[in-house]
């Protein structure tokens, strides 16, 4: 597998994540070798095999269920005390409607 | 008292005999602690003030005629990705660099009910990603035992409070071998639980399908006393298990005569170290105990690093999304547009090891390619399940190493990161198939270096993983 620039650019997009030039670069080779490396699942043959998403065992099957019963909630202003902005009982960011 | 050396039945019956009042000894404790933090920096904030109001509340019980809890007055920390509230939690983040949770952790309740006093929270990689506590935000953590090397990560800050003397207890978090390697690494015990033992409530999410909070401690017992506390359903966490937690401690002098271990052929293949032979000496300890010893065969384990580099970036890139610079973290303050307010705090906040997950993460999930990485490593994962679900009907316990090598020199291993994610390779198989594990000291290398051993078991069955690590450093361990 080969990783280009454009295309560590365009990841680096999706993940909302400003990367320097060098980084880039950094990046190029490095995801490079991770990918190559694990490229040896593919020796595997893992057809009828069924994807595990979780770990499992024997449980109830509503053994993740809770009680249906109120708490207090945090609330706003807890929620709000670590904000780096915020302000009206809002988090608040920069300007994304133009009147 | 000398702290350094307490564990949490001495500390029981130190208070019972009235030799030291649970203030006394978190006065002692955070003055220690503030003395010896600084040639390792484990902990991140020494927190005095909720050591001695928890410390008060125990002198309080006792001199009230309650009996105390199971660990009334033990000094604890606590890793710095689970939340204290009021405290100061980072995660080892300049992200997160002045984060005071709103609440705490449901561990952290738990083990304040039960009587533990809070000294500090332990310095770790950031958030838990590493295995050597270089990736702090903070610094480094350097280990008690050679103050050139690491003391392993990501819990390094945890394993390293413990074995220096800081705490005699602390809670660490696992997700690839993240509490037994720093164990094994710092000569302490460090357990990995199975998965959804203890509530994940509170625990700043790294890969949700792989992590767990477990306990370090300075032996057996104090670790599995520690764990009955912590562990248990959680309405909080619906993904804690409902099965019952049982004593841990009644069980621990059950003896191990006649017990089956198996030693996966695939975890000594090309072992020719120190390490190799002090776990082969371990076995021999375990032999002479009665146990019954025999080879098993894992055969999947040569691709569990790669299946867990998948899984485990795919679900830290979803996890770590949130920190964006609007509810939590700081901000950066070079944003025009809100696309470049999330840009730029992550690419300012977020260190190196942090920022290759997320964008390996990003690009396994991406269009394309979720088939081929991330549906490949769940299917792969499987097979990995499968084969300790095999082990583990014809065996009761697999040991192992814990890592190929003792402490490694700070930075030696900084600069390829591969060859670091291929040092986990004894630990993260345990996460990925969600059963227990342990690291129990076995030994020390020529040069002093501590080597831990693993033990394996299957989901829940903790008391049998305890009673045969309690064994085991009954009789004496591994010299050397």
């Amino acid at each position: 597998m080969k990783i280009t620039e454009q295309e560590v650019r365009y990841v680096a997009d999706l993940a909302n994540l400003k990367l320097s030039d060098e980084e880039v670069g950094r990046m190029v080779r490095e995801m490079e070798e991770i990918l190559n490396y694990v490229d040896k699942l593919n020796e595997l043959d893992t057809s009828g095999v069924e994807p595990m998403a979780q770990v499992l065992f024997e449980t109830d099957e509503q053994a993740g269920w809770r009680e249906d019963v109120e708490h207090v909630p945090l609330g706003t202003e807890a929620g709000l005390a670590n904000a780096p902005l915020s302000g009206a009982g809002y988090f608040k960011v920069p300007r994304v409607i133009e009147r | 008292m000398q702290v350094e050396n307490l564990t949490i039945d001495s500390v029981r019956e130190g208070l019972a005999r009235r030799a030291f009042s649970a203030v006394e000894l978190a006065t002692e404790a955070l003055r220690f602690a503030g003395a010896e933090n600084g040639k390792t920096n484990a902990l991140l904030e020494i927190c005095g003030e909720r050591a001695l109001a928890a410390a008060r509340r125990v002198d309080a019980g006792i001199a009230a005629g309650e009996p105390p809890g199971p660990l009334a007055g033990v000094p604890v920390a606590v890793k710095d990705v689970i939340l204290t509230g009021g405290v100061r939690t980072t995660a080892g983040s300049r992200l997160l660099a002045n984060y005071n949770p709103p609440y705490d952790a449901t561990a952290v309740i738990r083990l304040e009910q039960a009587g533990g006093v809070i000294i500090g929270k332990a310095n770790c990689d950031e958030f838990a990603m590493g295995s050597s506590t270089e990736n702090s935000a903070f610094g480094p953590v350097r280990n008690p035992v050679a103050l050139d090397r690491v003391p392993g990560g990501s819990s390094g800050g945890s394993a390293a409070s413990v074995a220096q003397g800081t705490s005699v207890v602390a809670l660490g978090s696992d997700t690839g071998g993240s509490i037994r390697q720093p164990a094994s690494f710092c000569g302490v015990v460090g357990v990995t639980p199975t998965y959804g033992r203890v509530s994940r409530y509170g625990l700043i999410a790294f890969a949700s399908s792989l992590d767990h909070i477990g306990p370090f401690a300075r032996n057996v017992k104090d670790a599995a006393r520690l764990l009955g506390v912590i562990a248990g359903r959680d309405p909080a966490d619906s993904t804690s298990a409902a099965a019952p937690v049982p004593d841990y401690l009644s069980q621990l002098d059950a003896g191990v005569s006649g017990l089956r271990i198996g030693l996966p052929v695939e975890y000594f293949k090309g072992l020719a170290s120190e390490t190799g032979d002090l776990i082969a000496k371990g076995i021999e300890v375990l032999g002479r105990l009665g146990c019954k010893v025999r080879e098993i065969s894992l055969p999947a384990t040569e691709y569990a690093i790669a299946c867990y580099y998948i899984i485990a970036t795919a679900e830290a890139s979803s996890n770590l999304a949130r920190f964006d610079g609007v509810r939590y973290t700081c901000r950066s303050p070079e944003s025009g547009t809100l696309s470049e307010m999330y840009r730029n705090t992550r690419g300012e906040g977020f260190g190196a090891e942090c920022k290759r997950r997320i964008m390996l993460g990003t690009y396994v999930l991406s269009a394309g390619y979720y088939d081929a990485y991330y549906l490949k490593a769940q299917r792969v994962r499987h097979l990995i399940a499968q084969d300790f679900q095999r082990a583990l009907a014809e065996v009761d316990a697999l040991v192992t190493p814990v890592s190929p090598f003792p402490a490694f020199k700070l930075g030696e291993k900084l600069a390829d990161p591969l060859e670091m994610y291929l040092s986990d390779i004894y630990t993260i198989t345990c996460d990925l198939a969600g059963i227990p594990g342990l690291s129990v000291p076995c030994g020390r290398t020529a040069q002093g270096l501590p080597v831990g051993m693993q033990i394996l078991a299957k989901h829940f069955d903790e008391p049998l993983m305890f009673r045969l690590a309690h064994a085991f450093e009954q009789a004496g361990g591994v010299e050397g």
